[in-house]
């Protein structure tokens, strides 16, 4: 290797440490990630309890994002929904990002037939489009959290599949992995020991902007009523619910929104930065391409 | 260029049966095969029904016959009778649907290239103007802004605040009534809101591509030399410089197909037009299995036509490819 472990992690925060929107990306994500786990403390109401003299009222200091069709809390609600979010964003990419792994590095490892059968499978995944794949699988399956996680993970995982591959051929032929596989380490030990940790660095990004497009899509089904379903609160079906009542509830479809469009957001400047500071290369390589197509 | 069409279409055809079996692999994730799936959720499907699904899927025999059989079925474009009580062919209510859809995806993809050119040229033109700024924030705006929402928004807006726009549908209750031109400006007014959400989020990344592509062509050799022997900077940029950003845009063009059609779902959702997303849709909550299927098959088939056209297109452009020489590094 031709740097030390240490060296890069400090040249990666020097570089990542002048990135202003970065910073503010990750600190906005801490934010969001401390909501959705505090959210039983934080929220001012049951995001459940129905109140018939508040159905509809607009944001006042009691309630600050206002009320609903059924007199429940907003602010209450969105913050229990940034919970389903988050666990769909972080479960779901998890997901993806072992299946990519697991396939990217038998692609890119072993080579030949085995890259070829893997690389035309994800070739075919690609050609779908995703969200009628997601409608397709979901309508033959009962919708909970849990259906939702495993299917946008096993709809997600062809560009890390792609990425671990690509940093395997090139891997495979460097020194070091050369030098530990002529004096007979084992393939297991060589792909795990000396091969992936180098190349986790494009994972973490692909990770890190997979979380933002996995939510996107969360939202959009439970939208469609096809996701989480209700009572349970999610920022799609709050929006569902506020469709109806678009034009004398402005606060049911604005707030939720929002919080979207923030979380969302904040993602994806926190992932641009990581991907900036570990290799200002990979700007305008590999990674900077194939890592949008996920949308 | 007659090898590496002739190679591109050979790879259609894994394709083509690859998506019927990934298609067959989502009914058979029911729990139980799908008649045991479709008799829970509703306790009195008559034997007739019973009897049509277990010939149309094969049910009764081994899981690799019943491949088989779906797979000549579909061959020959028989994807069975809708389980409304219409019990038309499923092909029929999908074709039906196709115009909408790729009338208003076809549209958006050209007003996105359109656009996205000419901005991607410029911020990169001047990389770090207020220009520049201004776009790259629009574009992290774009890529964050759900676009159901962005439609919600929208139709709040021009729908019911302004009124200036009709939100659903695709033509007036009384549109047939109207003088020609009226009902054809009564069609586009009602396309306008669905195409502009569809537009945004492309536009976004198209031009964030079109601007990474041309910064990466300008610090070229051979720029500085067509600025070095006097062309005017427009010629420089216009010619020499663009053409050679526009190849890799067009690769992204393609791989960024499915994205776009796939968001036909949640527009024609919100805006009530009959295409093939809002049939999707319909078909999954009256559990209309032949049509989701159906609909899921023909959907991914067209995106893999258009991805072709897209691939062809890159070789008509690429002379490396179109003169036979080199091959394109994947």
């Amino acid at each position: 290797m031709p740097r030390g472990r240490r060296e890069e992690m400090v040249a990666f925060w020097r570089t990542f440490a002048r990135n202003r929107l970065a910073i503010i990306g990750g600190v906005v994500v801490a934010i969001l990630v401390v909501f959705a786990v505090l959210a039983p403390v934080l929220a001012p109401w049951d995001p459940n309890k129905h109140d018939t003299r508040l159905i509809l009222t607009p944001p006042s200091s009691h309630h600050w994002m206002g009320t609903d069709q059924l007199g429940r809390d907003v602010l209450s609600r969105v913050l229990y929904g940034s919970r389903v979010s988050l666990a769909v964003g972080f479960v779901s990419v998890g997901i993806a990002t072992l299946v990519g792994m697991l396939l990217g590095a038998a692609a890119g490892y072993h080579g030949a037939w085995v890259d070829a059968v893997i690389m035309r499978f994800v070739d075919l995944m690609l050609v779908f489009p995703r969200f009628f794949l997601l409608l397709a699988v979901l309508a033959f399956l009962k919708p909970s959290i849990w259906t939702i996680m495993v299917v946008i993970g096993l709809t997600g995982w062809m560009s890390v599949a792609r990425l671990v591959r690509a940093e395997f051929l090139t891997l495979r032929e460097r020194e070091f992995v050369v030098w530990s596989e002529s004096v007979g380490a084992s393939a297991v030990r060589v792909v795990f020991r000396h091969i992936l940790p180098n190349a986790l660095a494009p994972v973490l990004v692909a990770m890190t902007l997979g979380i933002p497009a996995a939510i996107l899509m969360e939202s959009g089904l439970s939208f469609l009523g096809l996701g989480v379903q209700p009572p349970h609160a999610t920022w799609g079906n709050i929006l569902t619910d506020g469709k109806d009542s678009l034009e004398i509830a402005w606060w049911m479809t604005v707030y939720p929104g929002l919080a979207i469009l923030i979380t969302v957001l904040s993602y994806n400047l926190l992932g641009e930065g990581i991907r900036d500071a570990l290799d200002p290369r990979l700007r305008q390589t590999r990674v900077g391409r194939v890592l949008r197509l996920g949308r | 260029m007659g090898l590496f069409v002739l190679r591109r279409l050979l790879l259609v055809v894994p394709l083509l049966i690859g998506i019927t079996f990934i298609s067959f692999v989502v009914i058979s994730l029911a729990p139980g095969g799908p008649l045991d799936f479709l008799e829970a959720d509703n306790p009195d499907l008559s034997p007739e029904v019973k009897r049509q699904l277990t010939e149309l899927y094969g049910l009764d025999k081994p899981i690799v016959v019943q491949y088989g059989h779906w797979l000549l079925r579909i061959a020959r474009l028989d994807f069975g009778r809708s389980f409304l009580p219409d019990g038309r062919p499923v092909l029929a209510k999908i074709l039906e649907r196709m115009p909408v859809t790729l009338a208003i995806n076809l549209i958006e993809l050209i007003i996105i290239v359109s656009v996205a050119v000419p901005i991607g040229v410029l911020s990169a033109t001047r990389q770090y103007s207020v220009f520049d700024k201004i776009t790259t924030i629009f574009v992290f705006v774009g890529f964050a802004t759900p676009d159901f929402w962005l439609a919600l928004l929208l139709m709040a807006l021009f729908g019911a605040q302004l009124g200036w726009l009709p939100i659903s549908g695709l033509r007036h209750i009384n549109a047939e009534y109207l003088p020609f031109w009226s009902q054809q400006w009564d069609l586009i007014s009602h396309l306008l809101l669905p195409i502009a959400v569809g537009t945004f989020g492309g536009l976004a990344g198209f031009s964030r591509y079109m601007r990474q592509s041309m910064l990466e062509v300008v610090r070229q050799d051979y720029v500085q030399t067509a600025r070095a022997k006097g062309l005017p900077e427009e010629v420089v940029i216009g010619k020499h410089a663009l053409r050679n950003a526009l190849l890799p845009v067009v690769t992204i063009l393609g791989l960024s197909l499915p994205g776009l059609i796939g968001g036909s779902v949640i527009i024609e959702s919100v805006f009530a037009i009959p295409g093939m997303g809002q049939l999707m849709v319909q078909s999954i909550y009256a559990r209309d299995y032949p049509v989701v299927m159906g609909n899921l098959v023909i959907v991914s088939v067209l995106t893999l036509f258009a991805n072709l056209f897209a691939d062809l297109a890159y070789g008509l452009v690429d002379p490396r490819i179109r003169l036979g020489r080199g091959r394109r590094s994947r």
